[in-house]
Protein backbone atom coordinates (compact mmCIF):
# COMPACT_ATOMS: atom_id res chain seq x y z
CA UNK A 1 0.00 0.00 0.00
CA UNK A 2 1.42 3.24 -1.09
CA UNK A 3 1.90 6.52 1.47
CA UNK A 4 -1.10 8.60 -0.22
CA UNK A 5 -3.20 5.83 -0.51
CA UNK A 6 -3.21 4.43 3.58
CA UNK A 7 -6.07 5.15 4.79
CA UNK A 8 -7.69 7.71 7.00
CA UNK A 9 -7.40 7.65 10.92
CA UNK A 10 -10.62 6.91 11.65
CA UNK A 11 -9.86 9.76 14.92
CA UNK A 12 -9.00 11.97 12.06
CA UNK A 13 -12.54 11.46 10.27
CA UNK A 14 -14.23 12.09 13.56
CA UNK A 15 -13.17 15.16 13.63
CA UNK A 16 -13.36 15.83 9.94
CA UNK A 17 -17.18 15.14 10.26
CA UNK A 18 -17.58 17.49 13.07
CA UNK A 19 -16.74 20.47 10.80
CA UNK A 20 -18.94 18.87 8.04
CA UNK A 21 -21.50 18.68 10.72
CA UNK A 22 -21.04 22.32 11.75
CA UNK A 23 -21.08 23.68 8.23
CA UNK A 24 -24.58 21.62 7.72
CA UNK A 25 -26.31 23.40 10.78
CA UNK A 26 -24.81 26.62 9.59
CA UNK A 27 -24.85 26.73 5.66
CA UNK A 28 -25.76 30.58 5.26
CA UNK A 29 -22.45 31.47 7.31
CA UNK A 30 -18.70 31.83 6.56
CA UNK A 31 -16.93 28.95 6.94
CA UNK A 32 -13.05 29.72 5.71
CA UNK A 33 -11.23 26.77 5.85
CA UNK A 34 -9.43 28.68 9.15
CA UNK A 35 -12.40 28.11 10.75
CA UNK A 36 -13.11 24.72 9.75
CA UNK A 37 -9.65 23.24 10.74
CA UNK A 38 -10.15 25.01 14.59
CA UNK A 39 -13.56 22.80 14.27
CA UNK A 40 -11.39 19.82 13.55
CA UNK A 41 -8.63 20.51 15.54
CA UNK A 42 -5.79 20.20 12.65
CA UNK A 43 -3.91 22.86 10.46
CA UNK A 44 -5.39 24.68 7.78
CA UNK A 45 -3.32 22.72 5.09
CA UNK A 46 -3.79 19.67 6.66
CA UNK A 47 -7.69 20.08 6.74
CA UNK A 48 -8.28 20.86 3.10
CA UNK A 49 -6.63 18.13 2.01
CA UNK A 50 -8.16 15.99 4.60
CA UNK A 51 -11.52 16.82 3.97
CA UNK A 52 -11.41 16.47 0.56
CA UNK A 53 -9.83 12.64 0.99
CA UNK A 54 -12.35 11.91 3.40
CA UNK A 55 -15.63 12.81 1.54
CA UNK A 56 -14.88 13.29 -2.12
CA UNK A 57 -15.03 17.20 -2.49
CA UNK A 58 -13.01 20.38 -1.32
CA UNK A 59 -14.76 21.51 2.25
CA UNK A 60 -16.11 24.96 -0.02
CA UNK A 61 -17.75 22.95 -2.50
CA UNK A 62 -19.41 21.30 -0.44
CA UNK A 63 -20.69 24.25 1.51
CA UNK A 64 -22.04 24.81 -1.76
CA UNK A 65 -24.22 22.03 -2.10
CA UNK A 66 -25.61 22.67 1.21
CA UNK A 67 -26.73 26.23 0.33
CA UNK A 68 -28.20 24.89 -3.34
CA UNK A 69 -30.01 22.65 -1.19
CA UNK A 70 -31.21 24.43 1.69
CA UNK A 71 -32.25 26.83 -0.90
CA UNK A 72 -34.13 24.42 -3.35
CA UNK A 73 -36.11 24.05 0.03
CA UNK A 74 -36.91 27.30 0.39
CA UNK A 75 -38.08 28.33 -2.92
CA UNK A 76 -40.49 24.91 -2.76
CA UNK A 77 -41.59 24.95 0.68
CA UNK A 78 -42.01 29.19 1.18
CA UNK A 79 -43.74 32.14 -0.60
CA UNK A 80 -39.69 34.27 0.07
CA UNK A 81 -39.17 36.16 -2.84
CA UNK A 82 -35.95 34.68 -4.48
CA UNK A 83 -33.88 37.83 -3.44
CA UNK A 84 -34.78 36.96 0.10
CA UNK A 85 -33.85 33.47 0.11
CA UNK A 86 -30.38 34.13 -1.79
CA UNK A 87 -29.00 36.01 1.07
CA UNK A 88 -30.62 33.51 3.80
CA UNK A 89 -28.91 31.22 2.29
CA UNK A 90 -25.50 32.85 2.23
CA UNK A 91 -25.13 34.19 -0.77
CA UNK A 92 -23.84 38.29 -0.80
CA UNK A 93 -25.43 39.20 -4.10
CA UNK A 94 -28.30 37.55 -5.76
CA UNK A 95 -26.49 37.76 -9.45
CA UNK A 96 -24.13 35.03 -7.77
CA UNK A 97 -27.27 33.29 -6.34
CA UNK A 98 -28.83 33.03 -9.98
CA UNK A 99 -25.47 32.24 -11.17
CA UNK A 100 -24.18 29.35 -9.40
CA UNK A 101 -27.90 27.87 -8.45
CA UNK A 102 -28.17 27.08 -12.48
CA UNK A 103 -25.04 26.20 -13.04
CA UNK A 104 -25.09 23.45 -10.24
CA UNK A 105 -28.70 22.63 -10.79
CA UNK A 106 -29.33 23.51 -14.29
CA UNK A 107 -31.95 25.69 -13.76
CA UNK A 108 -33.10 29.07 -12.38
CA UNK A 109 -34.49 29.47 -9.31
CA UNK A 110 -37.78 30.54 -10.39
CA UNK A 111 -37.77 27.30 -12.73
CA UNK A 112 -37.37 25.19 -9.93
CA UNK A 113 -39.98 26.77 -7.82
CA UNK A 114 -42.79 26.48 -10.38
CA UNK A 115 -41.63 22.76 -11.29
CA UNK A 116 -41.45 21.31 -7.75
CA UNK A 117 -44.66 23.15 -6.89
CA UNK A 118 -46.07 21.40 -9.55
CA UNK A 119 -45.07 17.75 -8.63
CA UNK A 120 -45.55 18.69 -5.52
CA UNK A 121 -45.55 15.26 -3.42
CA UNK A 122 -46.36 14.44 0.31
CA UNK A 123 -43.07 13.84 1.72
CA UNK A 124 -45.25 11.68 3.98
CA UNK A 125 -43.11 9.55 6.39
CA UNK A 126 -39.72 10.32 5.26
CA UNK A 127 -38.02 12.43 7.77
CA UNK A 128 -37.27 15.57 6.66
CA UNK A 129 -33.54 15.67 6.73
CA UNK A 130 -33.14 12.47 4.90
CA UNK A 131 -35.56 13.92 2.02
CA UNK A 132 -33.81 16.63 2.18
CA UNK A 133 -29.94 14.68 1.76
CA UNK A 134 -31.15 13.22 -1.14
CA UNK A 135 -31.95 15.94 -3.10
CA UNK A 136 -28.71 17.78 -2.64
CA UNK A 137 -27.20 18.30 -5.59
CA UNK A 138 -24.38 16.09 -6.19
CA UNK A 139 -21.35 17.99 -7.08
CA UNK A 140 -18.77 15.78 -8.02
CA UNK A 141 -16.63 18.26 -10.33
CA UNK A 142 -16.26 22.41 -9.85
CA UNK A 143 -19.24 24.48 -10.68
CA UNK A 144 -16.62 26.41 -13.02
CA UNK A 145 -15.82 22.80 -14.63
CA UNK A 146 -19.45 22.34 -15.08
CA UNK A 147 -20.57 25.80 -16.21
CA UNK A 148 -17.53 25.27 -18.70
CA UNK A 149 -19.18 21.94 -19.82
CA UNK A 150 -22.80 23.48 -20.24
CA UNK A 151 -21.61 26.39 -22.33
CA UNK A 152 -18.88 24.16 -24.67
CA UNK A 153 -22.46 22.04 -25.64
CA UNK A 154 -24.84 24.61 -26.36
CA UNK A 155 -22.20 27.88 -26.79
CA UNK A 156 -24.06 29.88 -24.17
CA UNK A 157 -24.62 33.28 -23.74
CA UNK A 158 -24.01 33.21 -20.30
CA UNK A 159 -21.24 36.51 -19.14
CA UNK A 160 -18.44 34.76 -17.85
CA UNK A 161 -17.74 35.61 -14.18
CA UNK A 162 -15.60 33.68 -11.40
CA UNK A 163 -18.09 33.20 -8.78
CA UNK B 1 -45.21 -10.30 20.26
CA UNK B 2 -43.55 -13.80 19.22
CA UNK B 3 -42.56 -12.87 15.69
CA UNK B 4 -40.15 -9.42 14.36
CA UNK B 5 -36.76 -7.81 14.94
CA UNK B 6 -35.06 -7.77 17.81
CA UNK B 7 -31.89 -6.44 17.51
CA UNK B 8 -30.67 -4.25 14.80
CA UNK B 9 -26.15 -3.84 15.39
CA UNK B 10 -24.51 -0.75 15.01
CA UNK B 11 -20.21 -0.57 14.45
CA UNK B 12 -18.71 1.71 17.66
CA UNK B 13 -15.53 2.66 17.83
CA UNK B 14 -15.62 1.66 21.11
CA UNK B 15 -17.78 -0.20 23.03
CA UNK B 16 -17.28 0.98 26.49
CA UNK B 17 -17.41 4.72 25.21
CA UNK B 18 -20.39 3.58 23.48
CA UNK B 19 -22.11 1.56 26.35
CA UNK B 20 -21.37 5.10 28.61
CA UNK B 21 -23.07 6.89 25.78
CA UNK B 22 -26.26 5.16 25.33
CA UNK B 23 -26.70 4.01 29.37
CA UNK B 24 -25.24 7.21 30.86
CA UNK B 25 -26.49 10.20 28.13
CA UNK B 26 -29.37 8.63 26.67
CA UNK B 27 -30.76 6.54 29.26
CA UNK B 28 -30.63 3.05 27.62
CA UNK B 29 -30.50 -0.33 29.74
CA UNK B 30 -28.03 -3.10 29.61
CA UNK B 31 -29.38 -6.21 27.61
CA UNK B 32 -26.81 -8.16 27.21
CA UNK B 33 -23.19 -7.94 27.71
CA UNK B 34 -21.14 -11.04 27.11
CA UNK B 35 -17.69 -11.64 26.33
CA UNK B 36 -16.31 -14.55 24.21
CA UNK B 37 -12.43 -14.33 24.45
CA UNK B 38 -11.82 -10.91 22.63
CA UNK B 39 -15.24 -10.70 21.14
CA UNK B 40 -18.55 -9.19 23.41
CA UNK B 41 -21.40 -9.63 22.25
CA UNK B 42 -23.60 -5.82 23.96
CA UNK B 43 -26.71 -5.34 23.51
CA UNK B 44 -28.72 -2.00 24.74
CA UNK B 45 -32.63 -1.19 24.84
CA UNK B 46 -34.56 2.06 25.50
CA UNK B 47 -36.52 1.75 28.38
CA UNK B 48 -40.05 1.81 26.87
CA UNK B 49 -39.29 -0.70 24.34
CA UNK B 50 -38.55 -3.82 26.07
CA UNK B 51 -39.01 -6.29 22.48
CA UNK B 52 -35.57 -4.38 20.85
CA UNK B 53 -32.27 -4.19 21.40
CA UNK B 54 -29.90 -2.04 20.07
CA UNK B 55 -26.54 -3.57 19.52
CA UNK B 56 -23.19 -2.13 20.00
CA UNK B 57 -20.47 -4.09 17.87
CA UNK B 58 -17.11 -2.85 17.24
CA UNK B 59 -15.99 -4.32 13.50
CA UNK B 60 -12.90 -6.69 13.70
CA UNK B 61 -11.81 -9.96 14.45
CA UNK B 62 -12.74 -12.88 14.15
CA UNK B 63 -16.11 -11.62 11.96
CA UNK B 64 -13.80 -9.18 9.93
CA UNK B 65 -10.64 -9.10 8.38
CA UNK B 66 -8.55 -5.92 9.40
CA UNK B 67 -8.78 -4.29 6.32
CA UNK B 68 -12.50 -4.69 6.11
CA UNK B 69 -12.59 -3.13 10.16
CA UNK B 70 -10.41 -0.51 8.70
CA UNK B 71 -12.98 0.39 6.20
CA UNK B 72 -15.86 0.42 8.03
CA UNK B 73 -14.49 2.13 11.26
CA UNK B 74 -13.64 5.37 8.35
CA UNK B 75 -16.58 4.64 7.60
CA UNK B 76 -18.57 4.71 11.05
CA UNK B 77 -16.38 8.03 11.66
CA UNK B 78 -17.24 9.70 8.58
CA UNK B 79 -21.14 9.92 9.36
CA UNK B 80 -21.49 6.99 6.52
CA UNK B 81 -23.80 4.87 8.19
CA UNK B 82 -27.66 4.74 7.44
CA UNK B 83 -29.92 7.12 9.31
CA UNK B 84 -30.52 5.76 12.99
CA UNK B 85 -34.51 7.77 14.34
CA UNK B 86 -35.44 8.11 17.97
CA UNK B 87 -39.23 8.91 18.75
CA UNK B 88 -39.65 10.96 21.99
CA UNK B 89 -42.74 12.64 23.07
CA UNK B 90 -41.53 16.14 23.45
CA UNK B 91 -38.24 17.05 21.29
CA UNK B 92 -36.96 20.15 22.79
CA UNK B 93 -37.09 18.77 26.32
CA UNK B 94 -35.26 16.12 25.57
CA UNK B 95 -32.93 17.88 23.34
CA UNK B 96 -32.43 20.15 26.63
CA UNK B 97 -31.87 16.66 28.59
CA UNK B 98 -29.20 14.95 26.45
CA UNK B 99 -27.39 18.23 25.67
CA UNK B 100 -26.97 19.03 29.85
CA UNK B 101 -25.34 15.66 29.64
CA UNK B 102 -22.86 16.43 26.89
CA UNK B 103 -24.70 14.49 23.72
CA UNK B 104 -23.24 16.17 20.83
CA UNK B 105 -26.18 17.52 18.68
CA UNK B 106 -25.60 18.51 14.89
CA UNK B 107 -29.16 19.95 15.19
CA UNK B 108 -31.18 21.84 17.21
CA UNK B 109 -34.60 21.33 16.93
CA UNK B 110 -36.41 22.48 14.22
CA UNK B 111 -40.22 22.72 13.45
CA UNK B 112 -41.59 20.40 10.96
CA UNK B 113 -44.80 19.63 9.39
CA UNK B 114 -46.26 19.86 12.51
CA UNK B 115 -43.98 18.30 14.26
CA UNK B 116 -40.77 18.71 15.78
CA UNK B 117 -37.15 17.38 14.67
CA UNK B 118 -33.23 17.48 16.00
CA UNK B 119 -30.21 15.29 15.60
CA UNK B 120 -27.20 14.25 17.22
CA UNK B 121 -24.61 11.83 16.93
CA UNK B 122 -23.23 9.23 19.04
CA UNK B 123 -19.20 9.21 19.92
CA UNK B 124 -18.62 7.18 17.24
CA UNK B 125 -20.28 9.09 14.23
CA UNK B 126 -23.58 6.88 14.02
CA UNK B 127 -25.86 9.79 13.19
CA UNK B 128 -29.85 9.84 15.05
CA UNK B 129 -32.40 12.12 14.07
CA UNK B 130 -34.87 12.90 17.33
CA UNK B 131 -38.30 13.32 16.11
CA UNK B 132 -41.36 14.26 18.33
CA UNK B 133 -44.07 11.84 17.81
CA UNK B 134 -47.28 13.31 15.96
CA UNK B 135 -50.09 14.26 18.07
CA UNK B 136 -52.80 11.44 17.29
CA UNK B 137 -55.40 14.04 17.83
CA UNK B 138 -54.46 16.00 14.24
Amino acid sequence: MSADRTSQDPELLRRLLRAKDRMDAASHEEWPVRRLARVSGVSQAHFARSFKQAFGLPPHRYLLTRRVERAKTLLRETELPVTDIAFQTGWRSLGTFGRTFRDVTGESPGAIRERERAGASDPGRVPHCVLSAAQRPDLTIAVSEKRRQAEGGINGSEETEVP
Amino acid sequence: MTQGVEVVGLYVRDQDEALAFYVEKLGFRVHTDVRNGAYRWLTVQHPEQPSFQLGLFTPGPPMLDAATAETLRAAVAKGAMPPLVMVVDDCRAAYERFRASGVEFIQEPVDRYGTVDAGFRDPSGNGWKMIEARRRSN
